[in-house]
């Protein structure tokens, strides 16, 4: 397995070499923030094109095809559309708080791909309450669109903020649940120590049932979180028009539009990380010349790769499903998805202390 | 009918009874509230099909039909007043709840007040509109009411007037409470499929009351009838419900046929026929992709238009498009069936039930769509009748309906198929009736499709038409419900009145009744269950 920490290292060692130790701080922080902001933007063009064309092919059409070859610059045009339409001023609005709540959407999102596992020794930060961090961050989001929702001035987007605030408090808990089950059969926090846990077995095999329900209830929840169908209440579009961002336009609509989509970036990344071993290939332990081929995959492309296939599954879902009334949407969080998930994690606890996993 | 014709003749002396095109009763307002109690109560007179706003030059007055849910029978009531100031009748809004709609309608085109209806507004004009449009005196200069780039008037109350020892007085009420929080649910909405507008009123996620505002698209297509000859009216029936669009034109030739006594040949009623049935599999087909597309399952909509589009193509080699056929005419069809026409109904029915299989798999038993439509808006079989639903609507109520089998128009009477009944009145059931009703269309359609006689298709019919001076009643059966027609001549080349009665008026005038107290999201579901047209209602 090739470790890309060499060329980080190397590009350390090179800074190092002729500047000052802040300077080098510096520059790296501002060539990673540059390379993040890229592999953001990178991500979400392919994810426009992606959902596009994937649920095109659920619902029998094409897709985009007519903007460059196979319609591959489709969303280079819509993104470009956005970033030049106008910006329109609003009368009795929080002006401050509207501005503000774009922002804060993206910055959520864009703060968990700090800890996101990009390759073997490719990943910005590895801290010891990595995974920690990434459902504090991620819970910034709902905090944007509640602000979104209340300065428009308009009670559509009001109910859906306020919506959108009962859903991700209610779904947060078994997102965190089904982590800590997961945590709990790694014995770390650290997202480096859980992909390192899993280099014999990925946690769905070597959990089996218990890894298995969590990752069922992970991909609800998820899926609610990121407040896609059948969880779109909070935008419902035959309900509330377009929910919290109703008044937004321009660039500012673009930026819940980036957000929803890098949000289920990050949702299908962290469910890699958890139950699919992160950038880790494949492995089956006692085979060790298959092991060695899978080696030879890229781990970038292991990673990528594992988020495309689970955000292929909740796309399926918003283009299957209807969508769901906002007490049945409670009732599923509290009657079921919550009770199943503190369960779950005490028959996990079981498994490991009798270590009847793999 | 002789029944009826005994008990109001002992009952209420003064009145008149004659049986012209149907029995008509002819009441003083001071005996109508009571006369129509009797109707209502003692002959079973529950359906109130339309009220007909009439000027008569000398007097105003209303023409009311009544049809018994029991015996299927029809009666007419005029009743009329010489007042051209300030006419007045009474009210039976509290005997017919769909009475309301309708008095609204009336009062907005003939200024009649209707004493004792709680709720006075206009129906379709502007608030500020001057004028009563479909008097005969009315004074059509657009200096009076002129276009006007101001947002309209919004009140929150509304009049009523009352008799209080023997006097009529006015009362304002109110409609909405100044704490009410009330959300502008259209006229741009996604779900109200057109430019129709409810003020509902929410207790957080709750409806508390909801106030219809219809009229965004009201293009007096009554109004212009009156100043077209007998053909070219029929060219505003695709533009009423437009998927009703060879139903209602249907409806309209049989009523001009029957009046001038046109016979036309059997060619054109099996022709006519079949595309009332076509049209009515995929305005089903339609309803089932937007309603499964209003509850958020947008990839139906595709599954459900590739039928419709296959229909869509056979009706284009036929009539020559895919909207406003504009196809049934005095005598017959405008042009003969496209050579392709039997193969392709023949492979629209060997596709559709695959694809209804497919659409049940899909949605009728997932877990959300179930729990989303069952017990949501249940309409009970009275309130049904009360409210005037027809067509698959009511008859998910367990209201048998269908005009096609109450009143068999064309050859429907020699057509082996079942009127499909549900008795739930939810939302699930409003939706599967429509899912079988496909089933029904496809077994006439089959049983038609070999055997479609030779013969001209349309035959001669006088160039300029005359229609005996008269007046003639009309009901068929729209994809929607029961669409009822009435005509009154003086003999000339023109209608003298022509009143259109929809079936989606009435709809979206039960959407209060049965979303009080119902989430924000079951409006969408109930709304869509319904299905209503909005150029339909608003005529």
């Amino acid at each position: 397995m090739q470790d890309l920490s060499a060329i980080t290292n190397w590009i350390h060692s090179f800074l190092s070499s002729f500047m000052p130790g802040w300077l080098t701080t510096t520059v790296e922080c501002v060539l990673i923030g540059v390379g993040l902001l890229l592999a953001y933007s990178l991500l979400a063009l392919f994810y426009i094109y992606y959902e596009r064309k994937f649920c095109a092919a659920i619902q029998c059409r094409l897709g985009p095809n007519r903007v460059g070859p196979m319609g591959l610059l489709q969303s280079v045009a819509d993104m470009f559309k956005i970033l030049i339409k106008e910006l329109i001023e609003l009368k009795h609005i929080d002006r401050f708080l509207f501005a503000l709540a774009p922002y804060l959407v993206i910055i959520a999102s864009m703060l968990a791909f700090a800890v996101l596992p990009w390759g073997n020794g490719l990943q910005v930060i590895d801290f010891n309450i990595g995974i920690f961090f990434l459902i504090a961050v991620s819970s910034i989001g709902v905090l944007g669109i509640l602000l979104a929702g209340w300065s428009s001035n308009n009670k559509f987007t009001l109910i859906g903020a306020l919506r959108s605030g009962a859903q991700m408090v209610s779904y947060e808990l078994s997102i965190g649940l089904s982590v800590l089950t997961m945590v709990c059969l790694a014995g770390t926090t650290s997202v480096g120590g859980i992909i390192e846990a899993q280099s014999d077995m990925w946690f769905i095999f070597k959990g089996h049932i218990p890894a298995l329900i969590a990752f069922v209830i992970y991909m609800i929840a998820g899926t609610a979180e990121t407040n896609r169908g059948p969880f779109d209440l909070p935008e419902a579009e035959s309900e509330l028009t377009a929910g919290y961002h109703t008044e937004y336009s321009g660039i500012h609509f673009g930026f819940f539009y980036l957000a929803e989509y890098l949000n289920l970036f990050v949702i299908s990344g962290v469910a890699a990380l958890l139950f699919f071993g992160g950038w880790m290939p494949f492995h089956v332990p006692g085979w060790e010349s298959f092991n060695h081929i899978m080696d030879y995959i890229p781990s970038v492309i292991w990673f990528l790769g594992k988020a495309f296939v689970l955000s292929a599954i909740i796309m399926w879902f918003k283009w299957t499903y209807p969508r769901l009334r906002i007490d049945m949407l409670l009732s599923l969080e509290w009657k079921y998805l919550l009770p199943i998930g503190l369960f779950n994690l005490a028959l996990m606890a079981c498994i490991i202390v009798f270590n009847l996993h793999f | 009918m002789a029944n009826i014709q005994e008990k109001i003749a002992k009952l209420y002396p003064e009145a008149t009874v004659e049986q012209a095109d149907t029995l008509t009763i002819t009441v003083d307002d001071a005996k109508w509230h009571a006369l129509a109690t009797t109707l209502r109560d003692d002959c079973a007179m529950d359906y109130l099909i339309t009220i007909v706003g009439m000027d008569w030059k000398e007097s105003l007055g209303c023409i009311y039909y009544l049809m018994s849910s029991k015996t299927n029978e029809i009666v007419s009531v005029r009743v009329s007043t010489t007042d051209r100031e300030r006419p007045m009748l009474h009210s039976v809004a509290d005997l017919w709840r769909v009475a309301c709609l309708y008095e609204r309608e009336v009062y907005d085109f003939y200024g009649i007040i209707f004493i004792g209806n709680p709720d006075m507004r206009r129906l379709f004009l502007n608030i500020d509109w001057k004028g009563f449009p479909l008097r005969k005196d009315y004074d059509e200069d657009p200096a009076l009411n002129p276009v006007s780039i101001e947002n309209e008037r919004q009140t929150d109350l509304t009049d009523t007037w009352v008799e209080e020892n023997g006097k009529v007085v006015k009362k304002e009420v109110e409609v909405f409470s100044p704490e009410d929080f009330v959300v502008n649910i259209g006229p741009q909405h996604p779900a109200t499929h057109g430019v129709l507008r409810f003020r509902t009123a929410v207790d957080g996620e709750e409806i508390k009351k909801i106030d219809v505002y219809m009229g965004y698209i009201h293009r007096g297509v009554e109004k212009l009838c009156e100043s077209l000859t007998y053909p070219q009216t029929l060219h505003y029936m695709d533009r009423l419900d437009y998927f009703s669009a060879h139903n209602y034109h249907h409806g309209l030739c049989l009523l001009f046929e029957r009046a001038a006594g046109i016979e036309i040949s059997r060619r054109a009623q099996v022709i006519r026929v079949m595309m009332d049935e076509l049209s009515r599999i995929a305005s089903h087909c339609l309803f089932i992709g937007t309603y499964c597309m209003d509850l958020g399952a947008t990839t139906m909509l595709f599954y459900t238009l590739r039928v419709r589009e296959q229909i869509l193509d056979i009706m284009e080699k036929t009539c020559g498009a895919r909207m406003t056929f504009n196809y049934d005419c005095i005598g017959g069809v405008m042009q003969d069936l496209d050579p392709d026409f039997v193969k392709d109904v023949h492979a629209l029915l060997d596709v559709l039930p695959a694809n209804i299989k497919e659409y049940n798999k899909i949605f009728t038993g997932n877990v959300i769509a179930r729990h989303r439509m069952e017990g949501v808006g249940v309409l009970s079989k009275e309130d049904a009748i009360s409210f005037a639903v027809t067509g698959p609507s009511g008859r998910a109520s367990g209201w048998a309906c269908d005009m096609r089998k109450l009143k068999p128009y064309s050859i429907y009477s020699e057509l082996d198929f079942n009127e499909i009944i549900a008795t739930e009145g939810d939302s699930m059931a409003r939706f599967k009736v429509r899912m079988l009703e496909i089933e029904e269309s496809a077994k006439i359609l089959a049983q038609l499709v070999d055997n479609i006689p030779e013969g001209e298709y349309c035959v001669k019919v006088p160039k300029v038409l005359k229609i005996p001076a008269g007046s003639y009643f009309e009901i068929v059966e729209g994809c929607r419900g029961a669409f009822a027609l009435y005509l009154e001549s003086d003999g000339s080349t023109k209608p003298y009145r022509l009143k259109i009665a929809p079936p989606c008026l009435p709809l979206a005038g039960v959407v209060d009744h049965i979303t009080r107290g119902t989430k924000i999201a079951d409006l969408i579901t109930i709304g869509g269950s319904l299905d209503y047209i909005v150029p339909d209602m608003d005529r």
